[in-house]
């Protein structure tokens, strides 16, 4: 994949779960105000093993096994952050979240407007669908926190920005919503640098350059809206593939940018459609690009519906590249 | 009430309570000229309670307020313009107009969190804080407050259960003043004495009279101690009443009359006086001196509230993201080497064991253990194995039958019928 590794050259090729893995390791390494928070987080390495070895190597104090009480979690963290650490959470799948709904947007999130009361802070975890957990294991639901002012969103799509983008959110004043797709935690691999580096957040990536039109994408969905663009470039249509990477704040200078080249927008994204990302994605061309469009704006996303467990219920649930390739098409031919 | 403090301490005591009502008298002035912005919420009768309680912290602690604490902020060193202008919603306020009431904080000199409106989030906040604090090497204490009726909220047991399960330095709280807004707290609470939820937690409890100054000081100070030497969090219940209704629109028809005149008879600054008369710490011309000096401040701050100008509607658009070292330079300030959190100190053996069943070595790998064994992390810290063990007995409430006395209790359950 081009332009996922930002150049660097001298690395190795890791999971997405090694990404998440080294970060973490790499930022309580470098800060000791750096701990780690969550429901089998310590002994058992977390569910998904995104944390083994921390606990041996870090110790009890900073690699902290907590009760099932997610609202006790990020409470705890963000006072914690009030003395200078820089807690990160692990929910244990990020479905969970929603159990510390009032924590999150009214604590954490309006600390600083409100009181001047910054909560360097990282809230992580798996989500996403795609492997048959079912209507309380497959959640994406980054956008009720993107309505939040005060928070930060982050839902990467490659081991290197995986990687790069969570250490730049453990070293951010503001809380940081960090989303790990699980589709991707084994499935991809990918180069990242031997040294220490962050991905800046707020930063899209152009993943493919194209001049037909625009496809806007972020973590499982971005792989597929590639592949689709692949079969589109076949029948002479080349897509621009954008990752938008963090949702809040959101790149409208490289939406805007490409969008004006293109003249056409498709966004992708697994969540669900009404209140998705492309929603405001059309809000802000219609605000900012109206004249550059030769289309209307398009979306392939899930169905507005929870996520059904069966794998045929959850096939038809979730975008795939053919939905996205005839989505492209009827676009292509405005 | 037992004579054990010093003179200047119970003067000291005095001193806020009477301040504390005095800011809130005014307020209530300043309401009836709309010069108060939103709600308007009276801890009269509670004064006993705030000031009590924050007077047994040291400078270092922690503390957050709930709305009904404005006696707490000001003994931990907040000017009383700042709370005018907070619910004036002035500029030179804390948030500068963006909040009102209690709702601010400061995290670098007074060491206080802001509340917010729903209630008992803030007890896991401050375990989070006890817990940073702890693992700084600061032996902090931190401390907060919430109500009969915040006793129901999910957060207000997943708060105390994690505090509990880490033993944190968390002092809470619980202000019994039998009403939940109109809801009485029989039916909030299934239980005569809120302080037996420490039970489910096994952490300690007291129970203590709310309207009695120098009870309230007395045991939060040795629960204080007691948290801050590793026991663990302790809840204290406070018994009391709300004389105001929920907030200043509400005439709390609701509450008995039987029973606002026994709280009304019971008044914690009037006892409070008696007392210090009794034992010849306070005459008529003590109490003069200290009237007039709470009139000449409060007269000083109030005019420096009314004088400060509503904030630019313009900043109602700053401030939503802390823009980096240049807007907050966010730095631990450690008390202990940093070395004992840090590779190679900080390594845990990958080695297991059950009392009863056995040990063995972590499986799956030396990088995946299965299990480290039960040593609760914080006695590595703390080291103290003796006050620790002792913390576990079963709660022991600290004389109740002194602090409450009996009257308290009948006419509650008299004023419930």
């Amino acid at each position: 994949m081009p332009g996922t590794n930002g150049g660097a050259s001298s690395g190795t090729q890791i999971t997405f779960l090694e990404a998440i893995k080294q970060a973490m390791f790499e930022e309580m390494e470098r800060d000791p105000a750096v701990v780690l928070l969550g429901e089998d987080v310590g002994v058992y390495g977390g569910a998904f093993k995104t944390s083994e070895g921390l606990l041996e190597r870090f110790g009890w104090e900073r690699v902290i096994d907590t009760p099932i009480s997610e609202s006790a979690i990020i409470g705890a963290a963000c006072g914690m952050s009030y003395l200078g650490l820089r807690p990160i959470v692990e929910m244990q799948f990020i479905d969970f979240i929603v159990c510390a709904f009032n924590q999150i947007t009214n604590f954490v999130a309006k600390g600083h407007y409100l009181w001047n009361a910054p909560a360097p802070m990282v809230v992580r975890g798996p989500s996403g669908g795609g492997v048959h957990g079912g209507p309380f294991h497959s959640a994406n639901p980054e956008m009720y926190f993107v309505h939040t002012p005060g928070l930060k969103v982050i839902y990467p799509s490659t081991p290197y920005d995986a990687k790069g983008l969570l250490k730049a959110a453990v070293r951010d004043n503001n809380p940081v919503l960090f989303f790990e797709h699980k589709f991707l935690y084994r499935r991809i691999k990918g180069e990242v640098p031997a040294g220490d580096y962050t991905v800046p957040i707020g930063k899209a990536a152009v993943r493919r350059e194209g001049k037909h039109l625009t496809i806007l994408s972020y973590a499982a969905m971005l792989h597929t809206s590639l592949e689709a663009a692949e079969a589109l470039a076949k029948e002479g249509i080349e897509a621009e593939v954008i990752d938008l990477r963090t949702l809040l704040p959101l790149d409208e200078e490289t939406i805007l940018h490409s969008v004006k080249k293109t003249n056409k927008c498709l966004v992708v994204h697994e969540d669900t459609k009404t209140g998705g990302i492309a929603g405001e994605i059309a809000a802000i061309l219609c605000e900012k690009a109206f004249g550059d469009l030769d289309g209307p704006l398009m979306r392939v996303t899930s169905l507005d519906t929870p996520v059904p467990y069966a794998p045929t219920l959850e096939e038809y649930f979730l975008p795939n590249a053919k939905k996205i390739f005839s989505a492209a098409k009827e676009l292509a031919r405005y | 009430m037992k004579k054990e403090l010093t003179r200047p301490q119970y003067l000291d005591l005095y001193f806020y309570m009477r301040l504390n009502r005095a800011v809130e008298d005014m307020m209530v002035k300043l309401f009836r000229q709309n010069k108060i912005v939103g709600g308007l919420y009276s801890s009269l009768g509670q004064e006993a309670i705030s000031v009590g309680t924050a007077y047994a912290l040291e400078k270092k602690d922690w503390l957050a307020p709930m709305i009904r604490n404005i006696g707490a902020l000001l003994v931990k060193g907040v000017l009383p313009r700042d709370i005018f202008m907070q619910h004036m919603a002035k500029y030179d306020s804390p948030t500068k107009g963006k909040d009102g009431t209690s709702h601010f904080g400061d995290l670098d000199n007074l060491h206080i969190v802001s509340p917010i409106s729903m209630l008992g989030d803030l007890i896991p906040v401050m375990t989070g804080v006890a817990m940073a604090g702890r693992y700084l090497g600061q032996k902090i204490v931190a401390m907060t407050w919430i109500g009969d009726g915040g006793s129901s909220t999910g957060v207000f047991h997943e708060g105390l259960n994690f505090a509990a399960v880490q033993r944190a330095p968390f002092v809470l709280i619980l202000e019994n003043n039998l009403w939940a807004y109109s809801t009485p707290v029989r039916k909030q609470v299934p239980l005569e004495n809120l302080a037996d939820r420490a039970k489910a937690y096994g952490i300690q409890s007291y129970i203590v009279d709310g309207n009695d100054v120098v009870a309230m000081y007395s045991t939060a100070k040795q629960a204080v101690e007691r948290a801050r030497a590793g026991e663990g969090p302790i809840l204290i219940e406070a018994k009391t009443f709300r004389r105001m209704g929920h907030a200043q629109h509400d005439p709390a028809e609701y509450v008995p009359k039987e029973m606002r005149a026994y709280w009304e008879a019971r008044d914690p600054i009037a006892l409070y006086e008696k007392f210090l008369t009794g034992e010849k710490l306070l005459d008529a011309k003590g109490r003069k001196e200290i009237e007039e000096k709470i009139n000449a401040l409060l007269a000083k701050e109030r005019d420096f509230a009314e004088n400060s100008p509503m904030p630019p509607p313009e900043l109602a658009e700053t401030g939503v993201y802390c823009t980096g070292d240049d807007c907050h330079k966010i730095r631990a300030k450690w008390e202990r080497p940093v070395a004992e959190v840090t590779p190679p100190r900080s390594r845990v053996e990958a080695v297991w064991t059950v009392p009863g069943f056995g040990s063995g070595k972590g499986s799956g790998g030396a990088r995946a253990p299965i299990h480290f064994g039960d040593t609760p992390p914080v006695e590595h810290t703390i080291g103290n194995e003796a006050k620790s063990t002792n913390g576990r007995k079963p709660a022991a409430k600290v004389a109740p039958k002194k602090t409450v006395k009996p009257g308290a209790a009948s006419a509650s359950r008299k004023a419930r019928r």
